[in-house]
């Protein structure tokens, strides 16, 4: 198709072509324009997302002053410090349990959804993906507040049940809870859009054949819809993965990794080591630590999109 | 008393053969109740951002009915609107969303056209390049970014960081990929047909871009413009990092820096403050739901 498409740009230019520069004939070629189109693209990704990617690896190589090379002694330091090991547990707590919510929210509400008639069903969806609409460092903040220690409005509510006041950020496994349904809440609305699309693309006679064949519902969910949603499931949770694990509004806000430390997760850890105690090089290794988990969730992702698309 | 048993009778015969449509209408009761407990849930804290934005600061401190607002007032808001710090946060972060979307629109347009249409040597290598480049998160670049930032000022002089403008650099990093991806996905749909027509009738590659392709592609591009307003709009640990003083805040680290001041919660500004600053998304929202809803769906999904 570009071939012919050439044609007449070739032949356009061939009869002033002692005239033009050979500059411009290049400009004309389809790979040319092709790579102009694309070099803001190359710039921007090259000097603003490899360059610093790398160049963490290097930071994490030096001292705190930044000026003598110590190798991996950041890691062997990190490796011997408590917290660290403190915040790799919970990092994988928190991302595995709020993706766990989060994916089995999303699945139950898109159900819910499918369910109602069509013609209500834009209100409700519109009503629920709310959260996922609002800034998440304003909305925590409406947490924050939700939970306040002394005029928390679940608290308040709560007394009337005879339950005692609770500690919602102030103890380690109630702000553990805390961050964690916070993150479901903000996420999960994200699950049940991408459910709900991939529910309406199933077709309808898969359902009618099941149930002619006498299949309950629990059959209906484990033989059609969920091998039918296979992939969005993958490739939706995995996404979620890398996004969970990589937080930082939430937990900053709600709890800035207190108390003790027992609510960090590596962004905000490295947030405080490097940024707030200006110690650079230890906080971009404790980031560096997320890239293995975050590869391994990008490989599977790449291999499901890619073989989508080949379906497609 | 006959007559009776036969009515009773009846309807167990219908609910036999009838089962179905009487299964469907509990289903459809608990649909709604489930729903209804959700939707409570996912609207529990914008609601009470509204209810205590309402109230007067006399009235957050006596802790009465936190779910009520006895007397309602606008002084919070009226407080934060003639507030020249406030407004400034307002104004930064309305020209950085405004700025980095149109930066965002003029890079990843071209390059996805160019990607989906122009094959040339390394294309399908810069497209999976492009999404995995929107697989890396912000938490990972923020420190080595400074630094090079920081680094970038000592050589040049020109000093970027605690610069509002610094954000513009910044958050392309997190749109561009995005964008460029579900514009790909739009553009490879667009039937070839359409551009084959375009060249024969003598059009260049930029007119074919400007002509059919943006205008076919309008809902995609639509729903890129909107991702990247409201990342742009809601990202908040590029501009903790990278801003501190008050006049060169955006919004959400305006808010949380200058409305906390030590243990001091001023409640009532900071959840109007809070409201204020999730209602340009949210009206946004509002108005197009249904290109927001695409272009989510589209990141994961190739178009």
């Amino acid at each position: 198709m570009a071939d012919v498409a050439l044609q007449p740009n070739r032949v356009g230019a061939a009869q002033p072509a002692r005239k033009r520069s050979s500059l411009q004939k290049a400009l004309k070629r389809k790979s040319t324009a092709a790579f102009l189109m694309t070099l803001p693209l190359i710039i921007l990704i090259t000097l603003l997302v490899l360059y610093p990617a790398f160049y963490s690896l290097h930071l994490a190589t030096l001292n705190k002053s930044m000026q003598r090379f110590v190798g991996l002694g950041n890691f062997e330091f990190l490796f011997k410090r408590d917290t660290f090991w403190l915040v790799v547990k919970q990092s994988c707590i928190f991302a595995i349990t709020a993706v766990l919510f989060k994916a089995l929210i999303g699945f139950i509400v898109a159900h819910f959804v499918h369910n109602i008639p069509a013609k209500g069903q834009r209100k409700w969806r519109g009503m629920l993906l709310v959260p996922w609409v609002i800034p998440p460092a304003m909305s925590t903040l409406a947490w924050l507040w939700l939970f306040d220690p002394s005029y928390s409005a679940f608290n308040y509510t709560l007394s009337f049940f005879g339950i005692g006041p609770i500690p919602w950020t102030g103890d380690a496994a109630w702000a553990r809870f805390s961050v964690i349904l916070v993150n479901v809440w903000y996420g999960a609305p994200f699950f049940m859009i991408m459910y709900l699309a991939s529910l309406k693309s199933v077709p309808d006679q898969l359902y009618e054949a099941a149930a002619i064949d006498g299949a309950n519902w629990w059959q209906r969910i484990w033989y059609v819809t969920l091998p039918m949603m296979r992939n969005i499931i993958a490739i939706t949770t995995l996404f979620s993965l890398i996004v969970t694990f990589a937080n930082f509004d939430i937990v900053r806000i709600l709890t800035a990794g207190g108390p003790l430390d027992h609510t960090h997760i590596f962004a905000t850890w490295a947030f405080r080591i490097g940024i707030e105690g200006s110690d650079i090089p230890l906080g971009a290794s404790v980031s560096l630590f997320m890239v293995p988990i975050l590869a391994i969730a990008a490989i599977f992702i790449l291999r499901d999109v890619n073989k989508r698309g080949n379906e497609a | 008393m006959s007559s009776v048993t036969i009515d009773k009778a009846a309807p167990t015969r219908t609910v036999k053969y009838g089962s179905m449509s009487r299964d469907r209408k509990w289903a459809l009761r608990w649909s709604y109740f489930f729903l209804t407990l959700f939707a409570i849930f996912s609207l529990l804290p914008p609601i009470y951002m509204l209810i205590t934005s309402l109230k007067s600061s006399a009235e957050i401190s006596a802790a009465t009915n936190p779910w009520w607002v006895f007397h309602p007032t606008l002084e919070n808001y009226v407080g934060l609107l003639t507030s020249n710090q406030f407004l400034r946060f307002f104004w930064n972060s309305a020209l950085v969303s405004i700025f980095v979307v149109t930066i965002t629109m003029l890079i990843s347009v071209p390059a996805a056209f160019a990607l989906a249409r122009m094959r040339f040597w390394g294309s399908a290598t810069l497209a999976t390049g492009v999404f995995l480049t929107y697989l890396i998160p912000d938490s990972l670049l923020f420190i080595p970014l400074f630094k090079v930032f920081a680094l970038f000022g000592d050589w040049t002089g020109i000093q970027l960081i605690n610069r509002w403008y610094v954000l513009l650099f910044i958050y392309p990093t997190l749109t561009v990929p995005f964008c460029t991806w579900i514009m790909i996905g739009y553009f490879a749909s667009i039937p070839k047909e359409l551009d084959e027509a375009a060249i024969i009738d003598g059009a260049s590659w930029f007119q074919t871009l400007t002509r059919i392709f943006i205008p076919v592609a309008l809902p995609g591009l639509i729903a890129a413009t909107i991702f990247a307003f409201t990342v742009s709009w809601a990202q908040f640990l590029y501009p903790l990092v990278f801003t501190t003083s008050t006049d060169q805040l955006v919004l959400p680290v305006g808010i949380i820096t200058t409305l906390i001041k030590g243990d001091v919660f001023n409640w009532g500004q900071i959840m109007t403050g809070a409201l204020l600053g999730a209602a340009p998304p949210l009206i946004i929202y509002a108005f197009l739901m249904d290109y927001y809803i695409a272009g989510l769906t589209a990141g994961a999904t190739k178009g």
